[in-house]
């Protein structure tokens, strides 16, 4: 087969999958619509925790943000690998011929979206409830490179740990040590939106090299930890 | 023609892996290396090496903590070295090793920190900044927590050696980027300067290096052992299930 | 450290043991094209020497097996014999712990994807989608198997295993062995020329026994092979040319179908399994 059927029967396999579980997330919605209530419940906790006023909000808002980002992810990422696993394996698609890091992309695609939407839904609300400037240029692709990283790390490890009797214990323990560099850039690009601040390092930049750092070794390494 | 099966093949089959092995000289003479160099460690520590003027006996924690967090981190890498070569050549030796190194790993991250923590109240006054250094080791020992648990969450299975494999791998090449990244997230906050000694004296440098020696001599000992409790915990269970399937 | 068990020495050298006797097989293959040696005479499954252990519990014990194309396998024997993890291995879903399989000469580890685009498989689970509907599945595999003109093929499979009129009702919705239908179908999507059948006829009432047949026969018509586990001798006897038994993951009984009575398949099943 030339290269060029390849990469498209590659892509067609990639928009297959993403395709099937749009439309299953589509008709089980309670994962994303539980997903942005679980989103927009951080924030109303972290009002209380840290009693946000003028002075104080420059500092904890992008944290609330993200906190909130990251737990939401989470909890769908746990769940989508989970509604592919019948019976505790991926059995369905691995008996396809299809490239293990279509499947990898086609997930991580699909994850990203849902996360996306739910982004979508809780930013203007965040902007709302703390009276945030939040709507600049530069709000956008933080959002979607900090959510990359979280999503890259978190597709493959929620499919290691789809198959565990503890996988709602095991998943945030693995993926939180690992997603520390993209918080941080994530938590910092966003506060410097609001408090211009000298001497920072180019967030932006970092989260996009951590991206791909992160997404090549998963791409890498996604067959070994599916396959039998 | 019907073959009829032979049930005595498969005990004999089952017995094969039990031999002793014979215990090598090797690791013995390793063994009582490591004894003498850890003993000649303790009285340079305590005895040879000067008390330093300002931070005074308390620094002589740095001659333990040094060599512990530097054998908590190069355990790391072996774990992850032992993953990747056991993703690479399917001989589960390998990831005996990374089993091992990611056991005693733990112990000497979990030691770093203590050790840590103690120098940090006395000579800090603090037993905890989020610095870089500090910040990273208490990830490391999260990973190396996350990796025992995963291994024994997924069982004695291959796919749990392929998992921890590619957790080792993606944490060694994240360690590093976690220090970068608590390090210029600190720029903004400057925290208390970790203790950078200018030139230390020479006899400060010869009890380092030889505790930095005689420690790793330790933990090669120990490492082996560990290896060989995988090993044969492995061959058990490899028993016990031939067993039970000759049942 | 110095010590290694026999079953270390196995593991280590699979990888390398592999290797040379697949690229071995594959200079063969290069030299069938220029010689006149008659495609049939290469057997279309081998299967050497293959073991398989789950947490160090063997479930196979060194399996030696071919089958020539166009031929049809029955393998009995009590559950947990090994028959479901041979299937799998074939099906590339499960690695073997040592040996090999090869499918049309391609080894079911290093030429998987290959070998996948050969293989049909039913399993015990169904493999299907049930928030989706009977057709959306098998349009999803169509394309993941790449078959040309999808949505034709799944329409047509659809009429044959007589789901036409539940084309558009979600999967959960349908019967045990109308699910076991669909599953057959979604396994001849792609025009497999291995079909493995575990256990396919349970769940299946008359009408889809005899559907189940039809449809083999149709296989085996276009020149595919099969291998099907049973529990029942008899659908062994009508379905297979050869019969083959599992105990505790060796093979102890293997017999050509011609020529056998009924009662002697059932009284050497009864020894297998009993």
């Amino acid at each position: 087969m030339s290269t060029l059927s390849t990469l498209r029967l590659f892509c067609s396999q990639v928009l297959a999958i993403l395709g099937k579980d749009i439309r299953y997330e589509l008709r089980s919605k309670q994962t994303w619509l539980g997903m942005g209530l679980f989103a927009l419940l951080v924030f109303v906790i972290f009002n209380f925790a840290f009693d946000l006023r003028v002075e104080n909000r420059a500092a904890v808002a992008p944290g609330a943000l993200w906190v909130a980002f990251v737990f939401a992810s989470l909890l769908g990422l746990g769940r989508t690998i989970a509604a592919e696993r019948e019976g505790g394996s991926l059995d369905r698609l691995l008996l396809c011929p299809v490239d293990r890091r279509a499947i990898y992309l086609a997930k991580l695609l699909g994850n990203l979206l849902f996360i996306g939407i739910v982004e979508l839904v809780a930013l203007p609300i965040f902007a709302a409830l703390f009276s945030v400037p939040l709507f600049s240029g530069e709000l956008l692709p933080i959002v979607l490179l900090g959510t990359l990283g979280v999503a890259i790390i978190g597709t493959l490890f929620s499919a290691m740990t789809a198959a565990t009797r503890a996988r709602e214990l095991l998943l945030p323990l693995l993926v939180f040590p690992l997603i520390v560099p993209v918080v941080i850039a994530a938590v910092r690009a966003t506060g410097a939106l609001m408090i211009a601040a000298p001497d920072e390092p180019p967030w932006l930049g970092l989260l996009a090299a951590f991206d791909v750092i992160f997404l090549s070794l998963a791409l890498l390494t996604f067959s070994y930890v599916i396959e039998e | 023609m019907a073959v009829i099966n032979k049930t005595g093949a498969a005990l004999q089959e089952a017995a094969a892996p039990m031999r002793r092995p014979s215990l090598p000289i090797a690791s013995l003479l390793l063994g009582a290396l490591a004894f003498v160099g850890m003993m000649i460690s303790i009285w340079a520590i305590f005895l040879y090496a000067p008390t330093d003027a300002i931070e005074g006996l308390s620094q002589r924690i740095f001659y333990f903590h040094v060599p512990v967090a530097w054998l908590a981190m190069l355990s790391f890498v072996i774990v992850a070295l032992g993953g990747a070569v056991y993703l690479w050549r399917e001989d589960e030796r390998w990831d005996w090793l990374a089993l091992a190194a990611a056991e005693a790993g733990a112990i000497f991250t979990t030691l770093t920190l203590v050790t840590g923590s103690l120098w940090g109240r006395a000579t800090w006054g603090t037993w905890w900044t989020w610095d870089a250094r500090l910040t990273t080791s208490l990830i490391l020992w999260f990973l190396y927590i996350a990796y025992l648990m995963l291994r024994s969450y997924l069982g004695k299975t291959s796919t749990s050696a392929r998992a921890g494999a590619v957790l080792a791998i993606l944490g060694v090449i994240d360690v590093p980027i976690i220090y970068e990244s608590v390090n210029w997230w600190r720029t903004l906050h400057p925290a208390a300067e970790i203790g950078t000694p200018g030139a230390l004296p020479p006899s400060v440098v010869l009890v380092l290096m030889l505790a930095l020696v005689s420690f790793t001599l330790f933990y090669c000992v120990l490492l082996i052992q560990l290896y060989q409790l995988v090993r044969l915990q492995h061959l058990t269970w490899r028993l016990r299930a031939r067993l039970q399937a000759v049942d | 450290m110095t010590y290694t068990g026999s079953d270390e020495r196995v593991s280590r050298q699979r990888p390398d043991q592999t290797c040379t006797e697949g690229s071995s097989l594959a200079q063969e293959a290069g030299r069938q094209e220029t010689s006149p040696r008659p495609e049939a005479e290469r057997p279309l499954v081998e299967i050497q020497g293959l073991r398989k252990s789950f947490a160090f519990r063997p479930v196979l014990r060194g399996i030696d097996l071919s089958l020539r194309a166009g031929e049809r396998l029955a393998l009995l024997g009590a559950n947990g014999a090994g028959k479901t993890t041979l299937l799998r291995i074939l099906a590339c879903l499960t690695r073997p712990t040592a040996g090999q399989a090869l499918v049309a000469g391609l080894d079911c580890v290093h030429d998987a994807q290959e070998v996948r685009r050969l293989v049909g498989f039913v399993a015990h689970q169904p493999y299907l989608y049930e928030e989706l509907t009977a057709l959306e599945n098998l349009l999803f595999f169509a394309r993941m198997y790449g078959v040309a003109r999808g949505r034709e093929r799944a329409l047509s499979l659809l009429e044959r295993v007589g789901l036409a009129r539940r084309a558009r009702d979600r999967v959960g919705s349908l019967s045990r062995g109308q699910l076991q239908r669909l599953a057959l179908a979604r396994a001849l999507l792609h025009g497999p020329r291995l079909l493995l059948l575990d256990e396919a006829e349970t769940g299946l009432d008359e009408a889809g026994t005899a559907l189940l047949s039809t449809l083999l026969a149709e296989h085996m018509a276009e020149g595919g092979t099969l291998i099907l586990t049973t529990h029942r001798p008899e659908f062994a006897l009508q379905q297979a040319d050869r019969l083959v038994m599992l105990k505790g993951g060796r093979i102890v009984y293997q017999e050509a179908v011609a020529g056998l009575e009924l009662a002697q398949v059932r009284r050497a099943y009864q020894e297998v399994v009993g």
